[in-house]
């Protein structure tokens, strides 16, 4: 058997120097025409040892990271000579092709990242000889409405966070007349925190493709849009390179793969406007606007984008498609909480980032608990510093405390706390964190990207910084925090559209549950976590 | 002559089409690209910022005349998207990640060291050229947290210094090229 080597070139791993490891890789191999097949992959997800290099030869799959280019030498050298050096280097990961030995990927289950980190993201060869598009294959061979009853039986839910269940949105949208329908992929992962669309893309961004070519197959549209941000360099070159593969291979453009079907993909560059993630105001920066709300309904599924019914859903929604058709819809419901009385299906990816020992990007089944979550996969905080809270859901999310980790990680349990499920940003925040300097972070970004199309969301947004920035000052007192209170359920029940409505969540979970910060900056105006330089 | 920049109205003094002459052909050939397709604006902007590194006036109102917009359109879509830039960036840009990431691990200290060692603040040119300082909201590399974004690179784990060290790194290398 030959020996392969794989090393993760995707954002993360450039960023940690995966470039000069894989380049002195290269040379090495080139040098001495050694036996190597060397291969660049996308992120596998365990970006807290990047650069991160896969060894696959006769004795398994071992794992090394971080590797800098001083010691791919000696990894070579390890996996060339016939008896091994008897000392385990210290950046060795894991030595099991099954991950036991390193709960970090051990614990996971991926389904939309499954090749993240296996395959070259630029072959599509590399995709085809992992079932690349035999999902599709297998829906053109397929009634529309067939495709939907099977999304509607895996309990597939939206994962931009709303969780609306996929199969309804796309049997409305395929109840819609006319011949003029649209589709789009929100890969406008704008939540500060959250990167799951960058790695599935830059990773394996046919996958995402193959998707929406399913969904449009099952709700009769043409035309795909992609709308994904320009702070992505690498992620927009790889969909564009997919694209122009998958139009050589027949499964783009005229007629595909001979079923009489037609879709064309657009990449739209977002411009840097968060409030686009919601999907009116994204509509609205497709057709060259400012990217500002409208009021639902009408809903896109009915009028969309230049007035056609859309349906959007968010990149790992698409993602998770291909494989609900492969295995079938029971093995997908059979990984969440359907079985114990839930509604959801399957597997949800997170980012796992901040004071967390084992950052990086996670999938796990639904229903998992947020402790085996932060603890068994993320090895708990770093430099042994106290668990303060998790924060996730972005700007839109909630702060919950050590007392609730036992809470399942699913979109009703979740909601039940004050946060949310979210995209999946997960933000791990230990004792050195102020929770009011928290809330007021999150505030100071939301007031920022703020539209300013409606009063409450404009004027509320930046009164609660305000009286927030006061706070961490040691300049309020408790009337301003009962004001701040009423404040957040004003500009929670009366803004225009999603940023607004959630913008109070991270104050309020705040509130809620570490209401002690509150009360020590107010009344001893001094700041318990020692960051507010009081 | 002296007496024109002494008198401030004489700005405001006709002196003909700014635009009679035809736009730079790199302009144009940008225009030919998306004309016809109203829904290129922003793409539009996109590939001139490309190009030049910024929006200028004239570029601004040669696409308004050439692809029909109107000139109030451009300007709010340009104002209203935040990578958009209405003046020549410095030679080097340099962006401070301000996710939340980079937040709990103490982004905000890079940026006010960066700040007071440029001796310019967020979305300012150094006077020499060299530098444009920017926060930028997550470039999604939370598990390197802090980041720092320069040019194209991006670098990850890094304190006030490190940040310090990677400008002056970049100015030694092109003093040596």
């Amino acid at each position: 058997m030959k020996t392969t080597i794989r090393v993760g070139l995707s954002t993360c791993g450039l960023a940690a120097g995966a470039r000069a490891t894989y380049d002195a890789l290269a040379g090495q191999i080139q040098r001495e025409q050694l036996p190597i097949t060397l291969q660049r992959t996308g992120c596998l997800g365990a970006c807290h040892r990047e650069p991160l290099v896969e060894v696959i030869d006769a004795g398994g799959c071992s794992l090394y990271g971080p590797v800098t280019p001083a010691e791919t030498g000696a990894l070579l050298a390890r996996h060339l000579t016939a008896s091994p050096g008897p000392a385990t280097p210290e950046w060795t990961v894991s030595q099991r092709t099954d991950r036991s030995d390193y709960p970090f990927l051990g614990r996971q289950v991926k389904v939309t990242t499954q090749l993240c980190g296996v395959i070259d993201p630029h072959s599509l060869d590399d995709y085809l000889a992992h079932d690349g598009y035999r999902a599709l294959r297998q829906a053109l061979q397929m009634s529309p409405e067939a495709i939907l009853q099977a999304v509607t039986d895996s309990h597939l839910r939206g994962r931009g966070g709303a969780g609306f269940p996929t199969g309804l949105k796309w049997s409305i949208g395929r109840k819609q007349p006319g011949q003029r329908k649209f589709i789009i992929c929100n890969a406008d992962e704008g939540d500060p925190g959250a990167f799951m669309d960058r790695t599935m893309i830059e990773g394996d961004p046919h996958r995402v493709l193959e998707g929406m070519l399913i969904a449009a197959r099952a709700i009769g549209a043409r035309t795909g849009y992609i709308y994904i941000r320009a702070e992505y360099p690498l992620a927009v070159k790889a969909l564009h390179e997919a694209i122009a593969q998958a139009r050589a291979y027949g499964v783009v453009g005229k007629n595909i793969l001979g079923s009489g079907m037609d879709f064309e993909f657009v990449i739209k560059e977002g411009a840097g406007a968060f409030v686009c993630g919601e999907e009116t105001a994204l509509m609205r920066s497709i057709e060259g606007y400012r990217g500002m709300p409208t009021m639902r309904p009408p809903y896109p599924a009915e009028s969309g984008l230049w007035g056609a019914p859309t349906n959007i859903n968010n990149v790992e929604t698409y993602a998770s498609v291909p494989s609900i058709l492969l295995n079938g819809p029971g093995w997908f419901a059979g990984m969440g909480t359907v079985a114990s009385g839930g509604k959801s299906g399957g597997t949800k990816a997170f980012a796992l980032a901040g004071a967390i020992r084992n950052s990086g990007l996670v999938e796990i089944p639904i229903g998992l608990s947020l402790r085996e979550m932060i603890y068994d996969i993320g090895g708990g905080c770093r430099d042994g510093r106290a668990f303060k809270a998790v924060q996730l859901g972005g700007p839109s999310g909630g702060c919950i405390p050590e007392s609730l980790l036992d809470t399942p990680v699913d979109y009703e349990n979740l909601r039940a706390t004050g946060a949310i499920m979210g995209s999946g940003g997960m933000i791990v925040v230990d004792e050195t964190t102020c929770m009011v300097d928290i809330a007021r972070y999150f505030l100071t970004f939301t007031q920022d990207e703020s539209c300013g199309k409606c009063v409450p969301c404009r004027v509320g947004t930046r009164k609660m910084l305000n009286t927030l920035t006061r706070i961490t000052r040691g300049q309020a007192s408790q009337a301003d925090v009962d004001r701040l209170l009423s404040l957040c359920e004003t500009v929670h029940t009366a803004s225009l559209c999603g940023l607004g409505q959630t913008a109070p969540n991270p104050v309020l979970t705040t509130l809620r549950y570490f209401g002690d910060e509150y009360r020590a900056h107010v009344e001893e105006h001094r700041c318990p976590a020692g960051s507010c330089g009081m | 002559m002296a007496s024109d920049k002494s008198d401030p109205l004489r700005k405001y003094v006709y002196r003909g089409d700014p635009l009679a002459e035809p736009p730079p052909p790199e302009l144009s050939a940008i225009f030919t690209r998306h004309r016809g397709a109203p829904d290129a604006l922003i793409t539009v902007l996109e590939d001139i910022q490309r190009q030049y590194g910024y929006l200028g006036q004239n570029h601004l109102q040669y696409l308004a005349r050439q692809l029909n917009f109107p000139l109030a359109r451009v300007y709010g879509v340009v104002t209203f998207y935040n990578l958009f830039r209405l003046d020549p960036p410095g030679k080097h840009q340099i962006r401070v990640c301000r996710g939340t990431a980079c937040h709990v691990n103490h982004s905000a200290a890079i940026l006010s060291h960066l700040e007071n060692a440029l001796g310019i603040g967020v979305d300012e040119t150094t006077p020499d050229g060299e530098f444009t300082l920017q926060t930028v909201a997550c470039v999604g590399a939370c598990s390197l947290a802090p980041v720092l974004v320069v040019d194209e690179h991006t670098y990850g784990r890094m304190t006030p210094d490190a940040a310090w060290r990677t400008l002056t790194a970049l100015d030694e290398r092109e003093a040596a090229a």
